[in-house]
This record gives C-alpha cells, structure tokens and sequence, in this order.
C-alpha cells in the first residue's frame, strides 16, 4: 500500500542524501519524493510516497525521526488531504490525431504550453491517478516524453 | 576571546571534560596539533587511525565518558570508518574529529580529500562538515550532547583546514538548542502499570538484559528488581556484566552460543521483559519461533527499536534511568509474592542448568581456551576489564568469565569487529589506569592492529595480551567444519608468526604457556609484570565453541557438546 509522508527537514545541504541514504540502506521503496523550501526558508518539506505495509511504514517513520535533520513526520496517508503533482507530456500528433488530443487535453484540464509540427506538449495537474489516466489515455497516439513532479500535499483545514 | 579555530576546539575538549584524546596528526590537522603541543593536551599517539578510534571506544565502554580521536583528512578519516561503524552498533558516545581539506579545496577531488560526511552517514547518529569558524562552539557542543545523550552514538567533526587557523570570538554555549533532536527520558507511566498486570499474571516470566543497562549505568537497580522479583534473567553479549554472571538467577547468555538453561528458558517463557536489548539475529535464532508461547515487554530508549524486529505487545520508551527504577519501585508496592509466584519456573530453569552445564573436555597434553579463562577469573577475582577481540574465544569468554561489575566486558558485538580487541583494550586502561586489564585474543585477530603493540610500549600501558593461539581462524573454520564439509577454505594460517618475538620486537614482553601445568604459574608472572605481556597460548586447533543454534534453527535446537 502507498502511504504519503509528509517530512519537515532542515533546509541544508546534504539533508537530502541523509533522508534518501536512510530509505536506501533500510531498504525502503520511495515511490516519488519531492522536496522544496517551506513558508520558513530554514525549514524544507518533503513528500514522499513510499510503499509497504503499516510495520514498514512505522518504522520508516521511527528511522526518520532519528534523523537530527528531521523535525517531524506526519503520515498523511488516512487524512484529508489535498493531493497534487504535475506531469508535463510531449504527445506525438498528426493532423487526423491532433484535434482528437487536444480535445482529450480539454476534457483531463490540461494546457498545451507547447506546440510543434507533429508533436505537443501538455501540462496537467491533479492527483497521481488522473495523471495515470491522461497517460494511458495519450499513450496510443504516441508519448514521446513524460515528465512528474512526484506527488505534494497538504491537510485539508479543519474548519 | 579572540582565539583560532584550534584553541576553540581545545577550549570546547576542556568544557566537555575530556581529559584525553586519541589520534594521528597529519597535513590538514597540522594547525590543531600545533595548538595541542602548546596546550600540552594529554594525547595518546596511536600507530594507525582505526588503533585511535577503537582505543577512544574502549575508552568510552570503560568509563562511561565519551570517547575522542583526532585525524588527518582522506585516509586518515577513512581509516576510522571500521571503528565508528564498530561504535555505532554497540551504541558506544565517540566524537571523531577529522581534518577536511581547505574550504576552496572542497569537491575538486584535492590531495587527501575524501567526503567522510557521506562516508559515515549510515554509521553515525549524526555529522558535521565545519567551513565557517563561528560555527565551531556550537557545533562541538551539539555534537557532544549528541553522542552522549539519548541512546548514545558516534558523532564525526569534519573541519576544513582553514578553520583551524581563522579566528574567532569564542564563547561557549550554555545549552543546545536542536529543533530535531529530543532525546526521550521520562515515558509513559501507564505502561510501567501495565508491564505490573503481566507480571502478576505470568507463571514463566523471564527478564532479558541487553547492552542498554551497562550503558544507562543500570546495573543497581536491575540487581534490586531481580532480587525483590525473584525473576529469572538471561542476557545479551552486551549484557554481561550488569547482573553478576554468578547471581543464582542469571541463567547467562542467549542465542547462538547461550547456555542450554538460557535457550531452554527464553523458548518456553510466558512474558518476556526485554530491557536494553535489540533482538538480534544472534540472539533470536529463528526469529517466527522466537518465544512463540509469550508475551513481549520492551524497554527501550529508541522507539525505533520497538517491533524492528520482534512484535512487542507492551512497549515502555525511555531512558533505563527512569523506566527500571519506576519499574521496581512498581513491584515493591505492589506487594505481591513475586518469588511465590516463579518458584516452580525457576526450579525448572536451574533443572535444565544442571542437565547440561556448560562443559568442555579436558586433557593434560592440550591447554583448552576454556581453562585459561577460568584461570584468569581465578586469579583475578573476576576484577578486571575484559576485552575480546571477535570470533571463538570472544564466545568462550561469554561463556565462561563470571562477570562481576557492569562495564567489564568491552567486546565489539554487533559489528563483529576483528583487530578491535588490542586498540580497545589500550583504550580501556587509559581511562582506567588502577584496573587490570586483560585482553583475550585470536592469532587471527591480534595481526589486524597488531601495531599497537608498540602504542602500549611506548605509553607503557600494562595490558595483558592473552593470543589464543589454534594456527587457524577459529570461528571460520568452525562454521566450514559443522557447515562447509570440513572444506578449510583460507581459514589455515601459516602460523610462522612468532608472537612472542614480535612482542618483544616492539617492547612488549612475551611469553608463551606451552603446557597446561604450566598455565597457573606462566599465569601469575604474567599479572606480576607492571608492563604490557604479550602471551601465546597455543589451543587445539578443531576445539568448537559449543552448544550452538545452527542458522536457521529455533533456540532449542541446539547442538551440545562437552564432556
């Protein structure tokens, strides 16, 4: 099962390879992570999707803590949260494809951000199952290249 | 005050009461060694990197203060990483402290540059690469606090060469101040409460000691509750020693090579009470079997050692200072009969004790490993340091030294370290100058530091350097003997070595028994000599370490031997 973990870090150099250094040698699966400065530039947030069962997951959150870098770790996995992640796909098109495509674009709301004789590019955001399903769906006309972010997230306010 | 980045370092050694420092100088430290020659700081001078950060740990084992070493950039950091691996899974407090190259050297692959930051980040509670002066206090006071506090550790300082000279206006910090670091003490009273409903309902509880109690200083207080309780207790390697191995309720050691009494108990134990353990595979043997018919307690500092490796149904997280005190005091106003209640189990236990002790076989040709160790308790008291380098003997030491005082067995247990025994038994008598300190030895493992016979000559360090000496590597060849086929792969050593010789090649004494009458005698000269002896002892060679729990068999699946 994939847990989302979200981890406050220092915002220092090598912060990143004591956290990923961790899930390596424990032999932890990191399903994406993505990692950027907080509203406190000394302080990072990382997302990161790991898979395996709640004892994994217990202690992979444990393991993080011992990190001196690591402030705190929230499993997001069973709150209400906001999802995104953003995916940036170059599709091969032609002119009997290319209206098809950009009508599938309008239908996932993603944006061509680039345009060229026999391909397009198309930014698209949502929650990693919509970008799966927008891949599948341009895959048959020929996905020439596919960029994700990894998933972020946040709690949902409580009030 | 206006001092160099050198002084401050020795200034901040000073507030943290270090009263000695292990190491070897070289280019990018040059500046630091200048400013110990002018302190005329107490430094021991070791012969090889690895042989100062073993001793700083041996040092740290025996008197409970943290461990320091100094050394140069590149290989000199480099050849610390055995040690600080060796430190870190024993949990032993060590602060390294290495030279970087020069800031504007950094990453462009310079002379005796290397990245111990990244090199030691699995293997330390934590690091620092210092490139700014005034980072220095605060980071020498972190990385002390870290080491020491919480479960301890090995802490490295990698300081770049610049910063030994630039200057700075010192002042140490008071306290620390981590937004990530909080070592837990105090925990949760409630689950002591519980921990009391399982030991009253219990008829074959067990308390199961680890590492944790020798170093939370916890003996005292284990040795009332066992004596208030009435409780069986087995223990770890790291154990050994915090409950006196002759106590009649210490049944000793578990695991691989545990007595038939400790694997017998810990299979058919209802409650186990792990305190200070990890559950190593060494110690679980099969790990699904592992105490299959009982409930699991454990007491822990590390949360995450908690359901790492067996499930616990109550777990209690905290310092052993204030768990096993709470915890005994529990008991005592509980007022309940305790020893009423584990009459019948432990009669059972000292039942299986006495159906097979441990034994060995004697004979007068052949001086049995055994029969030294019981000698040296013998003349010894059982007072003295203990130190094992790894393999058959360091079993055969569990086994049979009867251990009196916490802290007086220094032995590299999780890591399995070869060549610690020598550096860290310097170490040890550093710290403990008044103590005996006595190392036992394979001829396998006395060659891998073999150098620091010379550091013990030279600071006059009385070790007594026990080789037990079979011409084989004892443990290998054991294993290829009970699981190879008998196939000796490499495990033979040519055995041209002349021990006594290369002792006194280097300025220690050397002696050898040849003989089993001889062992008393060669013995008591040995003790009587103010300085450091180097003793060969030649073992027979095909002697096992027995009983053992083949690998992948349950606990009481042992394989038995002796007379």
């Amino acid at each position: 099962m994939l847990h989302t973990l979200a981890v406050l870090v220092e915002n220092h150099p090598g912060v990143l390879m004591r956290v990923v250094g961790l899930f390596a040698r424990r032999a932890y699966n990191i399903d994406s992570l993505s990692v950027c400065q907080t509203e406190n530039p000394s302080i990072s947030r990382m997302t990161i999707v790991v898979s395996g069962d709640d004892s994994i997951i217990e202690q992979v959150s444990k393991q993080l803590y011992k990190l001196v870098v690591v402030h705190k770790v929230t499993d997001l996995t069973n709150e209400p949260i906001i999802d995104r992640e953003l995916a940036l796909v170059r599709v091969r098109v032609n002119a009997e494809s290319r209206l098809e495509v950009l009508h599938t674009v309008n239908v996932f709301r993603g944006r061509v951000v680039d345009m060229g004789r026999s391909n397009i590019t198309v930014e698209i955001t949502g929650d990693g199952q919509k970008i799966d399903a927008f891949v599948r769906t341009m895959r048959p006309y020929g996905l020439l290249e596919l960029v994700r972010t990894g998933t972020i997230a946040v709690m949902r306010s409580d009030g | 005050m206006i001092m160099a980045g050198a002084e401050a370092i020795i200034e901040s050694l000073k507030k943290e009461d270090v009263e000695v420092v292990f190491g070897y100088p070289g280019g990018a430290v040059l500046t630091l060694y200048d400013a110990l020659y002018k302190a005329n700081y107490n430094h021991v001078l070791t012969k090889h990197e690895q042989g100062a950060v073993h001793a700083a740990d041996g040092y740290a084992r025996a008197t409970g203060k943290v461990g320091v070493c100094i050394v140069t950039s590149g290989p000199g950091a480099t050849n610390l990483v055995t040690g600080i691996a060796t430190a870190y899974m024993d949990s032993i407090p060590l602060v390294a402290i290495t030279g970087q190259v020069a800031v504007s050297l950094i990453g462009r692959d310079s002379f005796q540059e290397a990245d111990i930051c990244g090199i030691t980040t699995p293997v330390t509670k934590h690091n620092y690469l210092v490139k700014k002066v005034e980072e220095l206090p605060r980071i020498m006071k972190e990385a002390f606090y870290i080491a020491r506090t919480g479960r301890p550790g090995p802490v490295v300082i990698d300081i770049a060469k610049d910063v030994f000279a630039a200057t700075l206006d010192y002042q140490y910090p008071e306290t620390v101040r981590l937004r990530g670091y909080h070592p837990l003490f105090e925990g949760e009273p409630k689950a002591i409460n519980q921990v009391i409903e399982e030991m009253k309902v219990a008829k074959k509880p067990l308390i199961f000691i680890g590492g944790g109690v020798n170093l939370a200083d916890s003996a005292q207080v284990l040795r009332d509750l066992v004596n208030h309780t009435g409780f069986p207790v087995i223990t770890t390697l790291m154990g050994l020693g915090s409950l006196p191995s002759d106590h009649p309720l210490n049944f000793g050691m578990v695991g691989m090579h545990g007595t038939y009494a400790a694997n017998m108990a810990t299979t058919e134990c209802d409650l186990l009470l792990g305190i200070g353990v990890r559950f190593d595979d060494r110690v679980t043997g099969l790990i699904n079997d592992f105490v299959s018919k009982a409930k699991v307690v454990h007491f822990d500092i590390d949360p995450a050692e908690i359901n790492k490796n067996v499930l616990a149904e109550i777990r209690v997280v905290g310092d052993l200072r204030w768990s096993l005190p709470s915890l005994h005091q529990s008991t005592v106003s509980a007022k309940f009969d305790w020893k009423g209640q584990v009459e019948l189990w432990v009669e059972k236990i000292l039942k299986w004790q006495k159906e097979k002790p441990m034994t060995y076989e004697q004979n007068s040709e052949e001086i049995m490993p055994q029969s030294v160790i019981l000698k040296v308790n013998e003349l010894t008291k059982g007072e003295a340091i203990i130190v094992t380098d790894v393999g058959q003997h360091q079993m055969w030491i569990a086994q049979y030294f009867s251990f009196k005082e916490p802290r007086s067995l220094l032995t590299s247990g999780g890591l399995g370290t070869m060549g610690y025994g020598l550096p860290a038994a310097l170490g040890a008598q550093t710290g403990c100058p008044h103590k005996n300190v006595f190392l036992f030895v394979g001829d396998g493992g006395i060659m891998m530091n073999c150098q620091e016979l010379a550091t013990a000559a030279n600071y006059n360090l009385p070790v007594k350097i026990l080789i037990f000496n079979n011409q084989v590597l004892g443990m290998v060849a054991q294993w290829q003997r009970m699981f190879y086929g008998g196939r000796y792969s490499h495990s033979r050593l040519k055995g041209h070595t002349d021990f006594v010789k290369l002792a006194e090649a280097m300025g220690v004494t050397g002696m050898r028994i040849s003989k089993p009458s001889e062992l008393e005698e060669i013995l008591k000269a040995v003790i009587a000599v103010p300085g450091p002896v180097v003793v060969d002892i030649p073992i027979p060679e095909t002697e096992n370490v027995l009983p053992m729990v083949p690998p992948g068999a349950r606990l009481d699946q042992m394989v038995m031997g002796g007379g």
